[in-house]
């Protein structure tokens, strides 16, 4: 413990998406902390701390953004937090081989009068471009200290860090240099001291909320209701706009690009002329107009093939695991003997559990694909390859993204639905993302399909699955927004990054993140949904007069069906027989609507208290003597389309702001879940029969 | 200023076959959309370069180091006419001083 106290400071880190802020947030704090890398999005602040020079430097990793107006969640939260938190500093992440267009942020910042200091991240592209700064002139120029750093590569960080405490010690003021020429000057000037004589806020705002005024700021105009400006300031634009001819809004952003311009052009050198950067190069293949979406369709195809296959021999390893450690348990206890406790700790929490954990090596190898498409680029070519077929959906490009997310889990996907701007096509997004077999269901199809198709047909009937997926949710979105979501498409504007290599820090932080989220879930919820499912199969228990006579596997067949879940899955069966199911699996699906994993547990719990063996491939033998391929296909439908899971439910309630969204997208799923299988189930029994 | 000649010449940016090189005179949208096409450089007076234009679908374009995709509505637009060079404009575009 030291003997001086360490003065506690808050530091924000402000930049636009892509320009390595979030991995320069992680470099900083050293935090294991969720990167939500989904492009652009991450309006949840995030905190991390560190000591340095005498310090205790709280980090806030402010929402990426391009700029600070009104119009979007991002920009308001990022510009609340610089003017109300008042944070000690606020470091500018800056893509330096992209530096006017960064700059933009930079100047907006400086007129929040906000203390700042500029990393040049990425420096190490700069400079393989050929770009070289002089620093100290462009500090000078632009009114704030510069550190280069390369936060990918840990390079610059210690000096990063240096700096801010000095740039916090010496408490400087930033110097703020951008004019706006006469015209305008003299227009904020005149609604400054209009804003003074109302009694507007002081803490050398004034400019800023003239400036904004100026811009026709929304917040600004609902914060400055009562001082009356409105009217001069309504005044003050159309005199502008006839001066210039312009919306003064547009003549400002042109000014600071101006300002930039004349900084950078004293202060930045490009020594090698533009040429066909490496990202053009790989464009041209997988842009080209003719190739990029069948090229797109493969890699799928291709992450989902490796998915299955590499994935195996892990989870052969973690089921054979289990086997053993179910036994283990169980010969604690006298062979043969029925207790409470050994139940409970061998079906009910190794069977249900270990039924799930089995399937996280493909979670990952799922989870890690996702990441690399997002950390390399490839994302924004593939949402702009689905534009076209997004925009028959009646969706934004964009919406292809969250999609995309969701057949890792739809939880994160509809959180990612938040980098739509329009609502209704975010609703639309949000109601139809399940219908994206998420890792919970692909666990499902991991069990069912090789139980029932032989090896050479595998991947090919997962990958029609998905297909099925989405082809209905294309159906089904372009229904929303032929009815419900009545709506004019929303122009298309993004921008395409250039290729990145991915760092393996990175890919491992997004994988592992995601798959621990996935395992907490399996740890947590379904373990109390496996729990009390165990506890509705096996209670009541029927009298001892009733298993007289029968063998073992017959008794344990006898007690399920006296059970409280045998009594429901009963009561429903004539309801899911046209569907060509049977209370067994009417069962495991009500166990599934809380979570969609723990349809594998209760079929294996169901099981594996009619049978003595654990473990999946013990099930999947059961599951094809029991059933038949085509009911097996009804099977995948089913867990295809229907209600998604609480957790889901709750997202969207929480994302779409009313309960009537969450409620149709579970009612609608399953009733259409309903529908189709049924539809196929019959005519399926009929073709085969004839 | 923009002189309502230089608006009259304008075409729009979706007309611009790729690899043409040409200069944004106005964005005819409303004030949010203005705004994000401004803070990601497409301001009047800008230098884009068409990268990709099939006549259909979305564009791809580069403004100074920025490569951004522009579906076709947006495309239509976003006013430009050939860039003739340096700026002979009366507009103070990157002069503070007027």
């Amino acid at each position: 413990m030291s003997s001086t106290e360490l003065r506690r400071v808050t530091v924000a880190l402000a930049g636009n998406p892509n320009s390595g802020k979030t991995t320069l947030f992680n470099a900083l704090t050293g935090a294991r902390q969720h990167v939500a890398n989904y492009p652009g999005v991450t309006v949840e602040t995030k905190h991390g701390r560190r000591r340095h020079g005498g310090m205790e430097i709280t980090f806030v990793d402010l929402p990426g953004t391009y700029s600070l107006t009104a119009y979007s969640p991002e920009e308001l939260v990022a510009r609340d937090f610089v003017l109300q938190h008042k944070p000690d500093l606020v470091v500018h992440v800056i893509d330096a081989s992209n530096l006017e267009r960064n700059l933009y942020l930079g100047v907006q910042l400086m007129e929040m009068n906000a203390p700042l200091l500029l990393a040049f991240n990425m420096s190490d592209v700069a400079e393989r471009r050929g770009i070289r700064f002089d620093v100290p002139t462009l500090a000078q120029l632009l009114g704030a200290p510069i550190v280069e750093t390369v936060a990918s590569k840990h390079r610059g960080i210690d000096e990063l860090l240096d700096r801010i405490v000095e740039t916090v010690k010496q408490g400087a003021q930033p110097v703020y240099h951008c004019r706006y020429g006469p015209e305008i000057e003299r227009e904020i000037e005149h609604l400054m001291r209009r804003l003074a004589e109302q009694g507007a806020t002081a803490g050398g705002r004034l400019r800023w909320l003239a400036i904004k005024l100026l811009e026709n700021d929304e917040q600004v105009r609902q914060e400055l209701k009562e001082a009356q400006v409105a009217a001069e300031a309504d005044e003050a634009r159309r005199r502008l706009e006839g001066v210039f001819g312009d919306d003064p809004a547009v003549v400002l952003a042109d000014r600071r690009y101006g300002f930039i311009s004349g900084a950078c052009q004293e202060a930045v050198r490009s020594t090698v002329e533009r040429r066909h950067d490496m990202s053009d190069l790989v464009d041209t293949v997988l842009l080209h107009p003719r190739l990029g979406l069948p090229i797109f369709l493969a890699l799928m195809y291709l992450v989902f093939q490796v998915t299955f296959t590499v994935g195996q021999v892990p989870m052969d390893w973690l089921e054979a695991g289990f086997a053993v450690l179910a036994r283990a348990v169980a010969s604690l206890w006298p062979a043969g003997s029925d207790n409470f406790v050994k139940s409970l700790l061998v079906d009910g929490v190794i069977g249900g559990v270990g039924g799930v954990i089995v399937f996280l090596p493909n979670i990952i190898m799922l989870f890690l694909a996702i990441a690399i498409l997002e950390d390399s680029g490839y994302m924004a070519r593939a949402a702009f390859l689905m534009d076209r077929v997004m925009h028959r959906m009646g969706l934004h490009g964009k919406s292809f993204i969250p999609m995309l997310i969701g057949f890792g889990c739809s939880v994160p996907a509809i959180m990612a639905t938040r980098i739509l701007e329009n609502r209704r096509n975010r609703l639309t997004t949000i109601l139809v993302i399940p219908l994206m077999s998420c890792g919970a269901r692909f666990a499902i199809y991991s069990l069912i399909i090789p139980a029932f198709f032989p090896l050479p047909l595998k991947g090919l009937v997962l990958w029609s699955i998905y297909l099925v997926g989405i082809v209905l949710a294309v159906i089904c979105a372009r229904l929303l927004r032929a009815t419900l979501l009545k709506g004019t498409t929303v122009p298309f504007v993004m921008e395409l990054p250039p290729y990145r290599m991915p760092t393996f820090k990175g890919l491992w932080l997004h994988t592992w993140m995601r798959s621990w989220h996935y395992l907490k879930k399996a740890g947590t919820i379904i373990l109390a949904i496996s729990l009390v499912l165990w506890a509705l199969a096996r209670y009541p228990r029927p009298p001892a007069d009733q298993l007289a006579g029968r063998t073992e596997t017959q008794a344990q067949a006898a007690a399920l069906r006296y059970s409280v879940i045998g009594r429901v899955g009963r009561a429903i069966e004539p309801a899911i027989r046209p569907l060509g199911f049977d209370w067994k699996i009417g069962t495991a699906l009500i166990g599934s609507m809380a979570a969609k994993e723990a349809f594998i547990s209760q079929l294996g719990i169901v099981y594996a208290l009619g049978e003595t063996d654990e473990g999946s491939e013990a099930l999947a033998a059961q599951l094809q003597e029991d059933y038949s391929p085509l009911q097996g296909i009804s099977i995948l439908l089913f867990i295809l389309i229907s209600a998604p899971c609480m957790a889901t439910v709750a997202v969207t309630r929480r994302e779409s702001g009313a309960w009537k969204w969450a409620l149709l997208q579970w009612f609608g799923l399953t009733a259409l879940a309903y529908g189709v299988t049924l539809v196929v189930y019959q005519i399926g029994s009929i073709f085969l029969s004839a | 200023m923009t002189p309502e000649s230089y608006k009259e010449s304008a075409v729009p940016l979706g007309e611009v076959p790729p690899g043409r090189t040409v200069r944004l005179v106005a964005v005819d949208a409303g004030y949010g959309l203005q705004h994000r096409l401004a803070a990601l450089g497409l301001l009047p007076d800008v230098t884009v370069t068409v990268i990709r234009n099939e006549g259909r679908g979305q564009l791809i374009v580069q403004v100074k180091n920025t490569r951004i995709v522009l579906g076709r509505g947006m495309a239509h637009r976003v006013l430009v006419r050939p860039d003739t060079g340096s700026a002979n404009l009366p507009r103070g575009s990157h002069n503070p001083q007027g």
